[in-house]
């Protein structure tokens, strides 16, 4: 089970009360650019075994999307930080101990 | 036109706690940032802004915090309309919304020990019911089963659970089930 606090309401939310939006900071392409980077922008993810930034929408409550980072070996939660950045935190940019 | 109306004649399941439809309430919901809009809100209204995941009253009309940029009005059913458009006009140069949404949601009612309360909310959702983390005063947007809803403490230490009118039918069910004697755990202390 996963448990996020989302950084807006600060509520412990559970897996379940939140919906998923995928690999965070993608960086978008839209008109004009190039076949590569278009795919890129729509198909192509980390998809990292350790540290990976997501975002989730806290759905059953305040409404709010806000980013997570977390292990995926582990399943540990490094921290959770709002949706108005495009990249992460220095102080979550590695996992917590390492 | 139809008249307003709800199961409050006929809602009413006594088991570890008792469940009730509470009936027509007036339901207002604002929009907009507290810093723009907090002020005038609070005269109109005559209630401070809630704090984070906090609820204000006077026992006649409540504010409850929704999320960082809205807040739900309580208030008398015949008074929505009324108050809606004072506040509309209270707040008209801010960036807001204020609308009467009383027919949009049902509220329920449940009274009983306060373990008990938190033992039939804890069996429908992941929401952690221990007093620490879900003190008198405070209200927490969840996951109701398969629903949405909103569970907060009223003065009087009963329990109100919130929930879109489109799914009140089956929430009565869930929190009458819930409720029922012979599924009683007692995990959580008075
Ligand atoms: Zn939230």
């Amino acid at each position: 089970m996963l448990i996020l606090t989302c950084p807006y309401c600060g509520v412990r939310a559970d897996e379940t009360e939140l919906a998923p939006g995928g690999e965070a900071h993608v960086a978008r392409h839209g008109p004009g650019a190039s076949d590569e980077a278009f795919e890129a922008y729509l198909f192509l993810r980390a998809n990292p075994r350790g540290l990976h930034y997501e975002r989730w929408r806290h759905a059953h409550g305040c409404g709010k999307w806000f980013h997570a980072a977390r292990d995926t070996v582990t399943m540990g939660v490094v921290g959770t930080y709002p949706a108005q950045v495009t990249e992460p935190p220095a102080e979550l940019s590695r996992p917590r101990g390492s | 036109m139809f008249d307003a109306a709800t199961t409050k004649e006929t809602t009413r399941f006594e088991g570890l706690v008792t469940v009730e439809d509470t009936g027509l309430a007036g339901m207002i919901t604002i929009r907009g940032a507290r810093s723009e809009i907090g002020g005038a809100m609070s005269d109109t209204v005559g209630l401070p802004v809630p704090e984070t995941l906090r609820v204000t009253t006077d026992g006649r009309r409540s504010l409850a915090w929704m999320s960082p940029d809205e807040l739900m009005l309580f208030c008398g059913h015949e008074e929505a309309a009324d108050l809606a458009a004072r506040l509309a006009e209270a707040t008209a140069r801010a960036h807001a919304l204020i609308l009467d949404m009383s027919d949009a949601r049902t509220l329920f009612t449940l009274t009983g020990a306060e373990a008990s309360l938190r033992e039939v909310l804890a069996k429908l959702t992941p929401a952690d019911m221990r007093t620490q983390a879900f003190p008198r005063g405070m209200i927490r947007r969840t996951r109701l089963a398969q629903v949405s809803g909103a569970i907060w403490w009223a003065d009087d230490g009963s329990l109100r659970v919130m929930c879109f009118r489109s799914v009140a039918d089956y929430v009565r069910g869930l929190l009458c089930h819930a409720a029922h004697p012979a599924s009683w755990v007692g995990h959580f202390r008075d």
